[in-house]
């Protein structure tokens, strides 16, 4: 029983583990995901290494969407800024990985505060409509320069190296998104112990509100807007380098979408929600191809039938989580917790 | 002059068909407040249930309207019950991610059932083109014009004179004061969204027979979300305004300005128009603005 833990004074209520168990517990789990690769085959090493890098994305968008209220249509577009932001630095001018992934961030991050100063004015639905406008002309400006960019055909990426070590195997890759997760984590679950994270979330809750409290709301509209594209630009840079080639269809609308609704089905507002949306959203079509594949022995015409199927399925998971659990699944997860904590006797 | 002149009517019909699809847009947010992302979908599947109609079932094309325009009634009215019935009072990220996931849930749904490939309707209008002076006309397109333009008097007369506009337009300036008068706001959403999607089914079958139909039909629904905002998002006049404005800039657009600055220009333009127009004027030529309070 947990009866024992008072906190006496504010800090101790602010501490990233409030309660000593839970650290031993994040311990194994972190562990249990770096042993990962000895247990599995490549394929779901595959699949762990893109859960990884749609975590990252998602979590970036969570700071904005979730945790501060801006709503944003246009991540994939911020995707598509870290990617070629990369493939720009390491295939065109030869630079290292290592110095192009923080650039990549950095540049998203200006481009995302640039499209952050209308949100002084506009709120909701305006401002949703704003990002899904810069989603577009971003994309069409990425294929119209296609000096640079390379336009139709794309570009083509490395994967990075240290030395004479190159990331170029799946657990190498896997254990490298791994450790930019875990870092990305640990710096948003501090960020909203610190000030700035506490501004977002009075801007959240009323902005005119947060305004008369005395937080500069153009500063922290801006600030939530760049430091979202920062992280959403890492994970664009991570998921090019990972795929190795970049084009303007893989940023359509439609990977917006889906990671608006990895935070939707994750949990608005919860960094770990935002995991657990992300892996949920990144193995949906999976498991839909899995059943497709069992369905093809009764019907054989059954795989023609896969892409509507999975979309058709990804909006029903989205209108269900809305209707009957808008919490998302990290809600469902505290309730589990919930009641085995008190199990047997939950009263 | 000629080719400019081409270049405003194709825009003006096209306009047409952006102001009618808007016009769905705007009913659904003047009573409701919320922005039916799934537009596109409802005139994509309008459009499959005509076209299946009229070319498997062999229905007169006049028929198979009617009844498409029936179906689409009710697909709007079972989706107001079952999704966003639950939704009222929700914040406003749940709503557009709630349409988001309608419109994948409709796409999903019409692609499983109609597949891909374009399909194009048998000829309903007659083929030989009108000339005007220099100016050369498909008869679709005009009779897309004139029945965009019965539809909007229509609906304009109905907002204005009927009992069911008058407390349609009760409920959106005011739903508890509405209400308190009597008025079924729940019925007033229900039938809301039934001549949302009715509007959208007539924007669809004309679409249709102008270009045939495929899946990527549904992107009128965004595409059509910059003339809603142009117009402002509560107002009727606004849509039908913005929607030939649109329409003929996007024609200008494709005529005068891609031979220089590149294909795809067309289809971005609404966009970079709309960005300005949330700069400058957030709510649009005629919309309303809001005041807020703590």
């Amino acid at each position: 029983m947990e009866c024992g833990n008072y906190k006496t004074n504010y800090s101790k209520d602010m501490h990233l583990f409030r309660i000593p168990r839970v650290k031993l517990r994040i311990f194994i789990i972190v562990l249990l995901l770096f042993l990962l690769p000895l247990f599995t085959s490549n394929y779901v090493i595959g699949l762990a290494t893109l859960c990884a890098i749609a975590s990252i994305g998602a979590i970036g968008l969570n700071i904005l969407t979730g945790f501060t209220g801006q709503i944003s249509v246009g991540v994939g577009a911020f995707l598509a800024i870290g990617g070629y932001t990369s493939a720009i630095l390491t295939s065109i001018l030869g630079w290292s990985f290592w110095i192009s992934l923080p650039l990549a961030g950095l540049v998203t991050a200006i481009v995302g505060g640039i499209f952050g100063i209308p949100s002084l004015r506009l709120k909701g639905l305006y401002l949703a409509i704003a990002t899904l406008a810069a989603q577009f002309i971003v994309l069409w400006a990425i294929g119209r320069f296609s000096g640079l960019t390379g336009g139709g055909e794309g570009m083509v990426l490395q994967r990075p190296s240290i030395g004479s070590f190159t990331f170029s195997s799946q657990t190498s890759y896997y254990y490298l998104c791994l450790v930019i997760l875990l870092l990305v984590t640990i710096y948003t679950l501090n960020l909203f112990r610190a000030k700035t994270g506490r501004a977002f979330l009075a801007v959240h809750h009323r902005d005119v509100a947060a305004q008369i409290m005395g937080i500069h709301l153009l500063k922290y509209k801006v600030v939530a807007f760049a430091l979202s594209s920062f992280i959403v630009g890492i994970g664009g840079a991570l998921l090019a380098h990972y795929t190795m080639i970049v084009t303007v269809e893989l940023y359509s609308i439609d990977v917006s979408i889906q990671y608006l609704a990895m935070i939707l089905v994750g949990g608005l507002g919860s960094v770990f929600g935002s995991i657990l949306g992300a892996i949920f959203i990144t193995l949906l079509p999976v498991a839909l191809g899995y059943m497709i594949e069992f369905l093809t022995v009764y019907m054989p015409n059954a795989y023609s039938l896969l892409n509507s199927f999975q979309e058709f399925v990804f909006g029903l998971v989205i209108i269900l989580f809305l209707i009957f659990e808008p919490g998302g699944l990290i809600h469902i997860w505290n309730n589990i917790k919930t009641y085995l904590r008190l199990w047997p006797f939950s009263y | 002059m000629g080719f400019l002149l081409q270049m405003i009517i194709t825009g003006v019909v096209v306009g047409s068909i952006y102001a009618l699809v808007a016009l769905g847009f705007v009913l659904i947010y003047r009573a409701s407040g919320a922005l039916n992302l799934a537009n596109g979908e409802f005139v994509l599947i309008g459009s499959y249930i005509c076209l299946t109609l009229v070319a498997v079932y062999q229905i007169p094309f006049i028929f198979a309207f009617l009844l498409t325009l029936v179906f689409n009634v009710l697909l709007g009215m079972i989706v107001e019950r079952v999704v966003l019935r639950p939704l009222i009072n929700a914040p406003t990220i749940s709503v557009i991610m709630a349409t988001i996931g309608l419109s994948s849930l409709l796409a999903g749904f019409a692609h499983m059932i109609w597949g891909y490939q374009t399909q194009s309707y048998p000829p309903v209008f007659p083929s030989t083109p009108i000339r005007m002076g220099e100016i050369i006309i498909s008869p679709v397109y005009l009779w897309s014009f004139i029945i965009v333009i019965i539809m909007l008097i229509l609906f304009g007369l109905l907002f204005k004179y009927s009992k069911l506009g008058l407390a349609m337009r009760a409920v959106a300036d005011d739903q508890m004061a509405a209400s308190s008068v009597g008025i079924s706001v729940k019925n007033v959403y229900l039938i809301t969204w039934g001549f949302a999607s009715l509007v959208a089914a007539v924007g669809g079958v004309l679409l249709g027979n102008i270009n045939g139909v495929d899946a990527t039909m549904a992107t009128i629904g965004l595409t059509v979300l910059p003339v809603v905002i142009l117009g402002g998002l509560d107002s009727i006049l606004g849509a039908i305004v913005a929607g030939f404005l649109v329409g003929i800039i996007q024609n200008l657009t494709a005529g005068y300005l891609e031979p220089i600055l590149g294909g795809g220009l067309k289809e971005v333009i609404p966009f970079i128009i709309v960005t300005l127009i949330l700069m400058i004027k957030p709510h649009g030529l005629f919309g309303k603005g809001g005041i807020e309070r703590v």
